[in-house]
């Protein structure tokens, strides 16, 4: 494992949104309290909160418009969410907030909004829905979706490295939304601790593997290139489009294995993350690798192998937060792409089709939602969906 | 989009939130104030209240001495003194200074409101003060269970 020297408070938590594929040395020296007020801009050309190094605390909410709830009163709503999100990423309170003080620690507080079918065919009309927003089709191999986690009017994507942060940011959003929808579902992750890794490594999932890795670095002319729309619809100008799939873990049945059908079951050194075919984490997987007997060191229906793209339009940004409740333990697994049709759907099929790491995962969520362009100051979030 | 150090020096937010201000006269107490964080409460009853913070960039204090809306004929300014809401005839904003109108506080009264209040609505003020200039505010309605809930103005909190 390679191990670097670290840099010291402030400047390695600026280092935060750069991201990338490196891998993680233990932090050490670094300043807690520098983590607390860094903010991350609510306005640009896209939504915050997508291109960035994960935050190590996620709400992911997803909304359903009351009956009765008009194009009009969506726009209330959307207005008075945009307020509370500025307001909050700033590190301020929201109007009305009895609790300002824990609006205080904006630990690159992030706001993110998404709309489903519903909420796009209320404003704008059945027929200004694209065809990819809407249920992912059925993998019928491997889907056990329950509506509980599945579907959705309006995502709202709320993260920080505080999670006293993303409670408040979630009340105070969620009572503002009261009177125009009902809470369909609501899904908690976390990644690693702040300050527990250095900025920019790859998380583990709880199955101890190193996740996202073949992700492009945020920021990144390939990571643009992969995530953000141009053309087309004016309101998805510079937005993309976001799936949510939560994927339960059977961490008993997985504890069944070894460490080398673990490894091969995906193609990676659980160690590093490093292909099994060597190199590094950041390494391309040489899929055409043969052992000593002939046979493919990665498997036919490894991890990697299924999932790597067949052509290079086959790219997707991952952002995984693994989850342990009540309701059992598993990963909040989300997708952004440009092109969900083009990008995304492939991939998802070949993994339904063979996956080796089915056997100890399952999807029980599912939805899809249009992430709209960014917002400049003065606009409320899909303002260009009203026009 | 990158994260950048914040100095935490929210407590006092008077930033300009765009609200107009109906007085032109450079020397009218109105044109020395300022208006931010403005809301009131969202109702589909017949009264609410409404909150800001009014600062005061002049010299001289600026007195409020009353304020109107399109919601309602009646609209007074209100404070809360030994945990009683009573009607006042002026608010001052210091010079230099602010007003603080928050539930529990100073606030603007609004009754026999005929029409709900819609939250995310917007719905503008305007501050009379006592040399007759005036000032445009627009609150956005929310949703809020806090402490203005009692108006009767005889209860003790």
């Amino acid at each position: 494992m390679k191990r670097r020297a670290l840099f010291g408070g402030a400047a390695a938590v600026g280092a935060a949104a750069v991201g990338g594929a490196a891998l993680g040395g233990v932090m050490g020296g670094a300043d807690a309290a520098a983590t607390g007020p860094l903010t991350v801009d609510f306005h640009g050309p896209h939504q915050a909160g997508v291109s960035m190094d994960p935050q190590a605390h996620q709400s992911l909410l997803a909304l359903d418009l009351r009956p009765g709830i008009d194009a009009e009163a969506v726009r209330r709503l959307l207005l008075l969410l945009t307020d509370d999100a500025e307001r909050m990423t700033r590190g301020r309170a929201p109007l009305a907030d009895q609790e300002p003080e824990l609006a205080a620690v904006p630990a690159r507080l992030t706001v993110t909004f998404g709309f489903g079918p519903g909420l796009v065919a209320t404003v704008r009309g059945r027929r200004a829905v694209p065809t990819w927003l809407g249920p992912l089709p059925a993998y019928r191999t491997i889907d056990r979706l329950e509506e509980r986690w599945s579907g959705g009017d309006l995502l709202l994507q709320v993260a920080a490295d505080d999670p006293t942060t993303v409670a408040h940011a979630v009340r105070l959003l969620v009572r503002d939304s009261r009177a125009f929808t009902t809470v369909r579902w609501r899904q908690d992750g976390f990644r690693h601790g702040a300050g527990t890794h250095r900025p920019g490594t790859a998380m583990r999932n709880l199955f101890g593997q190193v996740d996202g890795s073949a992700n492009e670095a945020p920021g990144s002319r390939a990571f643009d290139e992969i995530v953000w729309r141009t053309g087309a619809d004016a309101w998805l100008d510079g937005g993309t489009t976001m799936v949510v799939r939560r994927i339960a873990m059977n961490l008993d049945t997985w504890d069944e294995v070894g460490r080398a059908g673990r490894e091969f079951s995906i193609g990676r050194r659980l160690a590093d993350g490093a292909p099994t075919t060597g190199g590094s984490e950041a390494d391309d997987v040489d899929l055409e690798a043969v052992d000593a007997r002939g046979f493919t060191v990665v498997g036919p229906a490894a991890h990697v192998r299924r999932a790597r793209p067949d052509d290079a339009g086959q790219r997707i940004f991952r952002r995984g937060y693994n989850y342990d409740d009540a309701t059992g333990s598993g990963l909040v697994f989300s997708a952004f792409q440009a092109d969900l049709e083009r990008q995304y759907l492939p991939i998802q099929a070949r993994l339904a089709e063979q996956d080796a790491l089915n056997a100890w995962t399952t999807p029980i969520g599912s939805a899809v939602f249009a992430i709209p362009c960014g917002v400049r100051p003065g606009e409320h979030v899909g303002e260009a969906l009203f026009t | 989009m990158f994260p950048r150090l914040l100095p935490v020096l929210f407590a006092a937010v008077l930033v300009l939130s765009g609200c107009g201000d109906g007085g032109s006269d450079d020397n009218t107490q109105a044109s020395g104030v300022a208006a931010a964080n403005a809301w009131v409460k969202a109702t589909d009853m017949n009264m609410s209240a409404a909150f800001m913070v009014v600062s005061n960039s002049a010299e001289e204090d600026a007195t409020i001495v009353g304020v109107t809306t399109d919601l309602t004929d009646t609209a007074e300014l209100h404070e809360t003194a030994d945990g009683t809401m009573r009607p006042v005839e002026s608010l001052t904003v210091p010079a230099g200074g602010s007003l603080m109108l928050e539930p529990g506080g100073n606030h603007l009264m609004l009754m026999e409101l005929t029409e709900a209040i819609d939250p995310g609505q917007e719905v503008t003020f305007t501050l009379e003060f006592d040399d007759g200039s005036t000032f445009d505010v627009t609150a956005t309605a929310k949703d809020f269970a806090g402490g203005a809930e009692d108006y009767e103005g005889t209860e003790e909190h």
